[in-house]
This record gives structure tokens, C-alpha cells and sequence, in this order.
């Protein structure tokens, strides 16, 4: 069979063979073989450790994104509390830009964790496998005659082979994916230390300048939006007009409203 | 015969089904040679999803090799692209 099936059968086939020749004694084979795929297990455990790192590390950073929310949430109802709307704007977008880098890292650990799951159930076939394998060569070196049971362990070693092979680019894969994922982390990382914290939403996979300029429009008017809602859970009473008209009432049972036009004078006052 | 999807394991298929398997995996080839990424992807997915209705899977302790293996579900299109242009999935 030609075509993209056929080539890809051909070069994981010679992949195989390669990984069996290297016995030189064809009565190693058999040891040899069994060798081998225990080695190919560990190594698939390895790799599943790996990726459970690279998920731990993922998931600190997801919490310590979480805390910042939180904290600039604060920050922004203290700041509008205070009559300081552009620090509570300012506070706001960081937290708009936090929200969306979540959002990628939620969906980075989500990733991962379907990259582990495949490498457990992979694990699991090949180690099915490997015990299939231990068990015939017993058989097959009881009831054959040395020739014969030499050419039907080959074939049964082929057969692991194969499934090791398999695991093998499955490993590789997940890897892959682990270190494109740490990269950008990492990138993440450097930009945070540099202070350069606002242009974060450059970092999304994939975005050329129009995804960029929508997000940016959005989480404009993400930011909008929250300010307005802040500011009328804050008190209904920040806006003078109505404090004028509901005068005692509204002052007492909002100790918010009380502090709002204290601050607004002072704001007013400092340019 | 025996045909493996990578990463997900082996399936035994009648060997009738062969002629429809080519097919489809023709389909694909053309559609990687014209760029055509989402003629690719729903084709591809037709093709392993062919193989899992019409196979059955092979026994754990199955130690045969497969005749046909075919790249895995999550291949992308510039995967497939240098499955016959480059080095492919697996270097060698």
C-alpha cells in the first residue's frame, strides 16, 4: 500500500528490525529481546514521571496565577473604594491579562494530562505484551526443536518490537509537547521577571496581530465592564448626583457611599 | 491482515476491506498534496475511523506484527507533510 499509510508502515518496520539486529548471536536473541522491553518499560515510566513533573510545575504556576487574581481584585475594589478609578482600571487589565494566561495554562494542563493518560494506557499494552512474550519463549523453547523455536521467537520478539517502537513514538510526542510547553512557560517566566508583564497577551500559540488586536479590544471592554460593576456594588451612592437626591437614607446604610465623595474632592485637588 | 494505529494498537480487518482502506488513504495524499488542511483532517479521521468499525481488536497477548501501521490520530497536517517530504514522524 502506497501513500501516507504505506510509507509510514515502512519506516516503523525498519525501525523494528533495527531495534532486533543488534543481537550478533542469534541465540542472544531471545535474551536479548526480553532485555530490551523491560528496558523500553522503564523508560515509558520515565517518561510518564516526566510529564507528572511537568504538570506539578504547570499547576504551581496555575495557583500562583489564582492568588494574583484575587489580589488585584482587591486591589482594584480598594483603589476604586479610595476614588483612585485609574488605579482600579490599572489593576483591573493585569488582571484581565492574568485571566487569559489561566486560560492557556488550564488548557496546557489539560493537555498534559490526556499525554499522560495515552503513555499509562501505552505502558500497559506493552507490558501485557512483554509478559505475552516472557511466557511464550518458555513454550516455544519446550516443544520446538532449536532451529524452529529460533525462527518463532523472532517473530514473537518482532511483534514486541513493534509495540516498543510504537511506545517509543508515543514517548517522543509527549516530550515533545512537555518541552514546547515549558518553553513558553518559561518565556512566561522571563517576562514576568523583566517587568514586562502588560504584553503578555503576545504570548498566546499561534496569534498574528488581528488575534492580538481583539484581545486586546476585548479585554477593553472586559475592563470596562468590571469597572462599571465594581463601582455599583461599591455604592450605589459614588455617583454624587444620587447621593444628592437620596441624602440620609443612602449615607447610613452604605458606609461605602459615606467614604466615596470624601475621596473625590482630594483626587480632584492633586494635579 | 493486521493494521496498527500508532498509539492506539492493533486491529484484524478482512482483507476485502482493503481496496476501500487505499481509498481513502489516497483521498488523504491528494489532499495533502493540495494544502487543503480540513480536507485532510476529516479524511483521516474517515480512514482510522473505518479501521476501528470494521476491525476487531487483536488480543493482548497478541505477539503478531501488523501489515499495515498508520500514523497516530493526532498527526498534524504539517506532520503529514513530511511524511513525504521530510524526515517524517520518526527521523531515520
Amino acid at each position: 500500500m502506497p501513500g501516507m499509510t504505506g510509507r509510514f508502515s515502512t519506516i516503523v518496520k525498519a525501525k523494528v528490525s533495527k531495534l532486533l539486529d543488534r543481537a550478533e548471536d542469534p541465540a542472544e536473541t531471545l535474551d536479548y529481546s526480553y532485555t530490551k522491553q523491560l528496558e523500553a518499560l522503564q523508560q515509558v515510566k520515565k517518561g510518564i514521571a516526566d510529564i507528572v513533573t511537568s504538570k506539578k510545575r504547570l499547576q504551581m504556576q496555575q495557583t500562583q496565577r489564582q492568588q494574583n487574581v484575587v489580589k488585584l481584585d482587591t486591589q482594584a475594589r480598594q483603589a476604586l473604594a479610595a476614588g483612585n478609578e485609574e488605579l482600579a482600571r490599572t489593576a483591573l487589565e493585569r488582571k484581565n491579562v492574568i485571566q487569559t494566561e489561566l486560560q492557556g495554562l488550564d488548557q496546557q494542563i489539560t493537555d498534559l494530562e490526556a499525554q499522560q493518560q495515552r503513555l499509562i494506557d501505552s505502558e500497559q499494552k506493552l507490558r501485557s505484551k512483554v509478559e505475552a512474550f516472557r511466557t511464550k519463549k518458555e513454550v516455544i523453547k519446550a516443544q520446538y526443536s532449536a532451529a524452529e523455536a529460533q525462527v518463532r521467537i523472532s517473530e514473537a520478539a518482532t511483534g514486541v518490537g513493534e509495540e516498543m517502537a510504537d511506545v517509543g513514538l508515543a514517548m517522543q510526542r509527549a516530550v515533545d509537547k512537555t518541552e514546547q510547553m515549558k518553553a513558553r512557560a518559561d518565556a512566561v517566566q522571563e517576562l514576568e521577571a523583566a517587568g514586562t508583564f502588560d504584553d503578555l497577551t503576545t504570548l498566546g500559540s499561534g496569534q498574528d496581530d488581528i488575534d492580538k488586536q481583539l484581545a486586546q479590544l476585548s479585554s477593553q471592554s472586559e475592563v470596562d465592564d468590571e469597572l462599571a460593576k465594581m463601582k455599583a456594588e461599591l455604592g450605589k451612592g459614588s455617583d454624587p448626583a444620587q447621593i444628592g437626591a437620596g441624602a440620609g437614607e443612602g449615607a447610613a446604610a452604605d458606609p461605602a457611599a459615606a467614604d466615596t465623595p470624601a475621596a473625590a474632592p482630594q483626587e480632584g485637588a492633586q494635579p | 491482515m493486521i493494521v496498527r494505529i500508532s498509539g492506539e494498537g492493533q486491529y484484524e480487518i478482512d482483507d476485502a476491506h482493503t481496496a476501500q482502506l487505499n481509498e481513502i488513504d489516497n483521498a488523504v495524499v491528494t489532499a495533502v498534496e493540495a494544502g487543503d488542511e480540513q480536507t485532510f483532517s476529516s479524511e483521516w479521521a474517515k480512514l482510522l475511523d473505518y479501521v476501528r468499525t470494521n476491525g476487531t481488536e487483536t488480543a493482548e497477548d497478541e505477539l503478531a506484527t501488523s501489515d499495515l501501521i498508520l500514523p497516530p490520530a493526532d498527526i498534524t497536517f504539517a506532520e503529514a507533510g513530511e511524511e513525504f517530504t521530510g524526515e517524517g514522524l520518526i527521523p531515520d
